[in-house]
């Protein structure tokens, strides 16, 4: 086999000839500086629109952001979600990498006969190469019959305004026409010498479709090829910057730049400020309101539309596409800014309220589906976050959503109750929970901070007294900040009522400070994300599915065996796992239960789906056909659950009510963590006796 | 366009344990949140709104202390320009014709095309202000107002009637108009807004500075004496029908049948 190898020489020789009558290095001189220039001033006046964005400091940690290029970027690690689609794009881009020398040889080959790259010159790259354009030709054609007939949902955007799957077409076309065109010349030199391979394969399938042509008109024919690939490379090559492509040379900046504070801190409403200044406006309005970081967001953006294939207001027919906020917002400024010309003339459209509508941003729930999933780390959340304290400011505030930020303001939660109250959850049913009320002053080893659903609502009061019972049978010493709590913001910052949010940590940190208290414990995800992250307390706040598992561990608590002849799955809540990673305590605990049957749902871990939770929902009816939570319900159901089990209020609270808006009660039933826990601890009790204690 | 708008802080009473106070005559507020009356905010919002479509200047006016203060500065935000505080101890104990009284003294000598009230206070709900105001301004008064267009030297206002009709009507400026609910969705007011305006003056306004006599106004110009104060009598708990649906049904109607609600 290894005779039959031919390195293509090159031969016909393009450098040598003088196609138009202009000498071929002159005129290939000439195609690549017209290239070159065009290239260069469409990328400039790209980059200048990321010029006019907000300071975002994207340069920290640069080892961790190597990592991220490493394992996100050239690892391709967010694409085999999507099989077909995921594995198409690895070889296609696996293939770039290998055909840039290819092409580089080539464009020195316009100027140079036989000029060659070290290392790139020798049979086995010549091999390798030619395998990949095969593969890249069979990738073009699996992802364009994709788009023609299989038609992927995902692909065809029911709120897009105008679809970009053409560029697509497009793109294609190009690749596979550099593909051909490559392997033609590859063969006109492989006749001359005679020789086809299995080393080979394109070249000589090229070559075998070529004994049609006359051996004389091979070496035009073969010029004609040369000049062809390069043509099209620098087609190529321009119109990425100017299509939904520009990603293939965006993506890997915008991943490396990518957001490494953790996943739950919302970004400030400006950064580079001095503490406690306050800026003149807040929040996004206009394009250049936008940190230079989303911008670039945006130009990175595929157009492959994973993010709203996972988004729950999507999936529930709410009017919000996360993709189309990055190809609206994309659109409008290569409209505003485009790359030939004066800007249009007169006011652009109003971007946040105009393009983006208000109630697209009040659908969103923050559950981070969409970021988990962008293949090129594009941000959603902090975007929307800060078009919303945009809309605060500017008063426009759904009317639900207003009474349950008055109630904050007013009462310091948002059901309206009277703030002193708070603390009564401990013994509302009577009895005594373990959980002692902290006055100032005093201390204890744990802190238990309930936020406003534990505190308020009797559903999940009962939690707050389960888990208080758990820590109590552990032999742990719990305490809890009483009337001097307050909410914890987490929802009012979400929603982009930055002020509110500072004025509710304040209280909250105060409260703290006035107790000697070690670890502070709760019950709630969105509270477990605003102490962690919002308030930055970091590690010693725990999620009670962390100190459970914990405590489990540590023998101080024994499950006895719970086989009910049930399947209990576990729901992921979004600001438990998504946001704060936190996947294997709650499984830990449900594996400590002897005899547990579980199930995992298709959707759990990073995967989950949202309940619907979010952003002040329990408080507003959505625009959506369905709720999430009954969505959610029906995937449980699926997995062949009978229980499910979460550790978030809001989860809980959504869930019951959807078991009970689709007629499911008695079916399927939903408990928290600790719920769960509590009846394995106590054996002789039903499996509905949650209470007891 | 001048426009008025007369606003009031109120207890919120939905979540609150009520206690009379010791002298029986008003309520115990140390445990009260209080925030500006439903139905005013609806006024501002509409006097906010009649500036940002035909220009002007609103000015916000309560009769209060220094805690009322924290609805003028609320209203401050929402876009009104200016705040006027009437304070003086001789306000207090008044009736709504006594509260009316202060409201036109000060209102006789600033310019205006339009004064909105809202229609009813949460907690006094006597729903008498505006009218009297009206009267005392000499003016032409829309009572319950649930829409609002000014054109011109007229307004047009639809509002509501006995009978759970709407009427539409149109009036000559200047008038009185107070404000239902339904008459429009009231901005959000976020915690930056009312810092943004925490530095606006507020002019207070005595008894004195309105050219009103002490015996004019509060207790002693009231023409309606407070007696005292009663909470009613808790009624019996509520019942939730239990058993199937049509069980349930079944019931419900027997009960309404027994009451003669049927």
């Amino acid at each position: 086999m290894s005779a039959t190898i031919l390195v293509p020489a090159a031969d016909p020789e393009p450098a040598s000839g003088s196609p138009l009558g202009i000498p071929g290095p002159l005129l290939h001189g000439l195609l690549l500086l017209v290239a070159l220039a065009a290239f260069a001033w469409i990328v400039r006046r790209r980059l200048l629109v990321l010029r006019r964005g907000a300071p975002d400091p994207r340069l920290d940690r640069l080892g961790e952001r190597l990592r991220r290029l490493l394992v996100i970027g050239f690892g391709q690690s967010r694409q085999l979600r999507y099989p077909v689609a995921g594995i198409v794009h690895v070889l296609i881009f696996c293939g770039f990498l290998v055909l840039l020398f290819r092409s580089l040889t080539l464009l020195g080959q316009g100027f140079w006969g036989g000029f060659a790259i070290p290392g790139f010159a020798g049979p086995v790259y010549a091999a390798v190469k030619d395998w990949t354009g095969l593969v890249m030709l069979g990738c073009c054609a699996v992802a364009a019959y994709r788009r023609l007939y299989v038609k992927p949902a995902r692909y065809h955007d029911r709120l897009a305004l105008r679809s970009h799957g053409g560029e697509a077409h497009v793109i294609l076309g190009l690749i596979a026409l550099l593909m051909v065109a490559d392997a033609v010349f590859e063969a006109t030199t492989l006749a001359a010498h005679g020789g086809r391979s299995w080393a080979l394969p394109l070249a000589s399938l090229a070559a075998f479709a070529l004994e049609a042509v006359p051996d004389s008109a091979r070496p035009g024919l073969g010029v004609f090829a040369f000049w062809l690939h390069n043509v099209a490379l620098c087609c190529f090559g321009c119109y990425l910057p100017v299509s939904k492509h520009f990603h293939v040379i965006t993506s890997l900046p915008n991943v490396f730049l990518g957001k490494l504070d953790p996943a739950g801190r919302v970004k400030p409403p400006r950064h580079g400020l001095p503490p406690g200044a306050q800026p003149g406006e807040i929040g996004v309005r206009r394009l250049a309101d936008f940190t230079w970081k989303h911008l670039l967001d945006f130009f990175s953006c595929t157009d492959c539309g994973r993010c709203s294939d996972v988004c729950p207001a999507y999936a529930t027919g709410a009017p919000l596409s996360p993709r189309q906020i990055s190809v609206k917002c994309r659109d409008e400024a290569y409209a505003a800014h485009p790359v030939f010309g004066r800007p249009p003339a007169g006011a652009r459209p109003e971007l946040v309220g105009g393009l983006i509508e208000d109630r697209e941003l009040w659908a969103c729930t923050t559950c981070r589906a969409c970021e988990d999933v962008c293949p090129v780390t594009i941000e959603y959340v902090d975007k929307i976050v800060d078009m919303r304290r945009f809309l605060v400011d500017d008063g426009r505030v759904p009317a639900g959503m207003q009474k349950a930020l008055g109630h904050l303001e007013k009462k310091g939660n948002p059901y309206g109750k009277p703030g002193k109250k708070r603390g009564e959850w401990v013994a509302a049913d009577g009895g005594d929970c373990g959980v002692r009320v902290l006055a100032a002053g005093a201390s204890a080893p744990l802190c238990f901070f309930t936020d406003s659903a534990t505190a308020f609502d009797p559903r999940i009061q009962r939690i707050g007294r389960a888990f208080g019972r758990l820590l109590r049978a552990a032999g742990a010493d719990c305490g809890t900040l009483g009337a001097d709590e307050v909410d914890s913001g987490h929802e009012a910052r979400r929603v982009g009522e930055e002020g509110l949010f500072e004025s509710l940590r304040e209280q909250n940190l105060q409260a703290l400070a006035a107790r000697e208290v070690g670890r502070v414990v709760t019950t709630d995800p969105h509270a477990l994300n605003a102490l962690r992250h919002d308030y930055r307390l970091g590690e010693p706040v725990l999620h009670h599915s962390e100190l459970l598992a914990e405590l489990i561990a540590a023998g101080r608590l024994r499950p006895f065996a719970l086989a009910d002849g049930r399947t209990y799955t576990f729901h992921d809540p979004c600001y438990l796992g998504r946001h704060n990673g936190v996947y294997e305590a709650p499984r830990a605990v449900l594996a400590a239960i002897p005899g547990l049957r579980t199930v995992e749902m298709a959707a759990a871990r990073n995967k989950s789906f949202c309940c619907g939770g979010g952003s002040l929902y329990l408080f507003r009816e959505g625009e959506g056909e369905r709720r999430m939570g009954e969505l959610r319900i029906e995937q449980a159901e699926l997995a062949g659950a009978q229980v499910v089990v979460t550790a978030c209020p809001f989860c809980l609270i959504n869930f019951e009510d959807a078991i009970k808006t689709t007629g499911r009660t008695g079916r399927i039933e939903v408990v928290d963590l600790a719920e769960l826990l509590e009846r394995a601890l106590v054996t002789a009790a039903p499996p509905a006796a949650t209470t007891g204690a | 366009m001048d426009i008025i708008v007369c606003i009031k802080r109120v207890p919120d009473l939905a979540e609150a344990g009520l206690e009379i106070a010791a002298d029986g005559r008003g309520l115990r507020t140390e445990d009260l949140d209080f925030d500006i009356n439903e139905w005013d905010d609806y006024a501002v919002e509409a006097a906010v709104r009649l500036k940002e479509q035909h220009g002007g200047v609103v000015t916000a006016i309560t009769v209060g202390d220094e805690d009322a203060e924290e609805v003028l500065r609320r209203a401050l935000a929402m876009g009104a320009d200016q705040a006027i505080l009437l304070d003086d101890a001789a306000f207090a104990g008044a009736d709504p014709f006594a509260i009316a009284t202060a409201l036109h003294a000060c209102i006789r000598s600033l310019p205006f095309d339009v004064v909105l009230c809202g229609a009813v206070t949460s907690d006094g709900a006597s729903g008498q202000v505006g009218g009297m105001l009206a009267a005392l301004l000499d003016v032409p008064q829309v009572a319950l107002a649930t829409g609002l267009e000014v054109d011109g030297g007229r307004a047009r206002v639809r509002h509501e009637v006995e009978g759970g009709l709407e009427r539409e009507v149109e009036v000559a400026l200047p008038c009185l108009i107070t404000a239902q609910s339904g008459l429009n969705q009231p901005r959000y007011v976020s915690i930056r807004g009312i810092r943004k305006v925490a530095d606006v003056a507020i002019a207070a306004r005595s008894a004195g500075d309105l050219g009103l006599a002490a015996t004019a106004v509060g207790e002693a110009g009231s023409r309606v004496r407070l007696e005292g104060l009663l909470l009613p009598p808790a009624g019996k708990r509520a019942e939730i029908l239990e058993g199937s649906l049509d069980a349930a049904v079944a019931t419900l109607v027997e009960r309404l049948r027994e009451r003669g609600g049927l």
